[in-house]
């Protein structure tokens, strides 16, 4: 090893000063980069999440064919709410991998902030949401003749809104869960109930007292509220207070989330 | 590297750590001095993993101070400072070794270069393209030791490093700790392969949470009366020349 270990005398010596702030743009792009990375080296789960849609929104479409009106009324929430579940499942398992594996213990040993982490990760599942979002939308508003009378770019950005806060939801649920199996259930257990009060299904103001209040807490409920206003095209006032709402919830979720990441422990 | 002055790069006095109420580490004092290559050994279960983490800082700990390059463990300045490689290698199993590598390196503040010519010190320069769940055992805990090389920290917590290894391979490894430690890096290595305490300047021996042993591996021989560093462990671990 004569040889290379002489190699380890050249590496440059360690930065006068590793600065250890609580937010590093270098650290939180290189997390992005590296998660990106990792959904890179595994195109089979980009295919299911991108084609997984596609196949749902076209199936819904011709499910309603003899009931005009309703793919054109769910058709754009629906779109907002794949993201939402997508992000979810892909967080919440690849953070109770990063808690299982010791890699999260690992980073946090590293001069890595909570906060650069946290970006980081949203960065890259924004990315791939937007992705999602994007080549779902084209198909249900080209070939599937879907009617909506906002802009593109206001889709997109709903969906991002849905995305991230599928995610900080799945950061903050991976806490709880021990297993990648626990993890999974936390979909039926925490978002199911959430988009059965939506308004997707019924609206909400025809809802038993009780369950409209339940449903005025749940941060779904508002990105579901958005995307209909979207398709009408009204009260863009309302949809933005909406989307403002949902990224309210994503940073509470996230600062919530960021409370779980313990870097002491028993 | 920079000047400790002679001041000791790890402190630990009074260390107790319980875990599920169960007391793990019973009031452990010792020093290590920095530059120094400290092998940590004992039966499994002892808690050399546990005061492995109260070095770096992720262990909570009950009572005693635990002070790392003069600082209280775990406080930030220290995360550049100090490097920790774990038992089971933790770095992701869906990304090559460079990109592991390169992700680390980002994290410590380092220049992508260093990546390939910390990978060829630990040689795995010819699988840096691979991605880490395809490596062997051996490998794997290699790359997880180059993720922890790459900043070049002035202390190195190796919790059993050279599990799986070939012996060509060991006797490569503790020759580039021994290069560290010539350097200036202190090293904290545990390990159950007995015939490598003979490579550490010292050796600590941690049974059921208590040390039994702290002393250089020749005063350890001498003092069970052996040799043979396999007996001296089993003598010592049986209470047999124990002070």
């Amino acid at each position: 090893m004569s040889t290379t270990t002489a190699d380890i005398g050249t590496v440059p010596e360690r930065p006068a000063a590793v600065r250890t702030g609580i937010f590093s743009v270098t650290r939180t792009w290189a997390t992005t980069r590296r998660v990106l990375l990792q959904l890179h080296n595994d195109p089979r789960t980009i295919a299911l999440l991108v084609v997984a849609p596609c196949v749902l929104i076209t199936l819904f479409k011709y499910v309603f064919q003899n009931s005009p009106g309703v793919f054109d009324r769910v058709g754009l929430p629906m779109i907002g709410i794949f993201p939402m579940i997508t992000m979810f499942l892909v967080t919440v398992v690849a953070m109770v991998r990063e808690r299982t594996s010791g890699t999260l213990e690992r980073l946090l040993t590293t001069p890595l902030g909570k906060l650069d982490l946290l970006l980081g990760y949203a960065g890259a599942f924004g990315v791939v949401s937007l992705v999602q979002a994007g080549v779902v939308s084209a198909l249900a508003l080209g070939p599937l003749g879907l009617h909506v009378r906002a802009g593109i770019a206001v889709v997109l950005v709903v969906a991002l809104a849905n995305a991230l806060l599928g995610m900080a939801l799945g950061l903050l649920l991976s806490a709880f869960a021990q297993s990648e199996f626990q993890a999974v259930q936390f979909l039926p257990a925490a978002l199911l109930p959430q988009l059965l009060v939506c308004g997707l299904f019924a609206p909400r103001d025809r809802m038993p007292g009780w369950l409209h209040g339940i449903s005025q807490v749940m941060p779904l409920s508002y990105g579901v509220d958005a995307l209909s206003h979207a398709t009408t095209g009204e009260l863009t006032v309302t949809l933005a207070v909406d989307v403002l709402i949902v990224f309210g919830c994503v940073v509470a979720a996230l600062a919530l989330g960021a409370a779980t990441l313990r870097r002491r422990t028993g | 590297m920079p000047e400790h002055d002679g001041a000791p790069a790890i402190e630990v006095a009074g260390l107790v750590v319980e875990r599920g109420g169960r007391r793990v580490l019973h009031g452990l004092d010792f020093t290590v001095a920095a530059g120094t290559i400290t092998g940590l050994l004992g039966p499994s279960g002892g808690g050399k993993t546990t005061l492995m983490r109260c070095l770096v800082g992720v262990q909570r700990v009950a009572a005693g101070t635990v002070r790392v390059l003069g600082m209280p463990a775990g406080s930030a300045p220290l995360r550049a400072r100090v490097g920790y490689v774990t038992q089971s290698p933790s770095i992701y199993a869906d990304l090559s070794v460079r990109d592991n590598a390169r992700y680390f390196a980002a994290l410590a503040g380092q220049p992508a270069s260093v990546v390939d010519s910390t990978l060829a010190a630990v040689r795995l320069d010819d699988r840096a393209g691979a991605l880490f769940r395809e490596l062997s055992g051996g490998q794997r805990s290699r790359a997880s030791l180059a993720c922890a090389l790459l900043s070049r920290p002035e202390l190195l917590v190796l919790d059993e490093p050279t599990v799986g290894l070939d012996p060509v391979l060991r006797r490569d490894l503790w020759a580039l700790f021994g290069e560290l430690a010539a350097a200036g890096t202190t090293l904290l290595v545990s390990s159950h392969v007995l015939d490598e305490a003979r490579r550490c300047e010292r050796i600590l021996l941690l049974r059921e949470g208590v040390l039994v042993a702290d002393d250089s591996p020749q005063a350890i021989a001498e003092r069970a009366g052996t040799d043979d560093m396999d007996e001296a462990f089993l003598r010592i671990v049986d209470g047999v020349g124990a002070r």
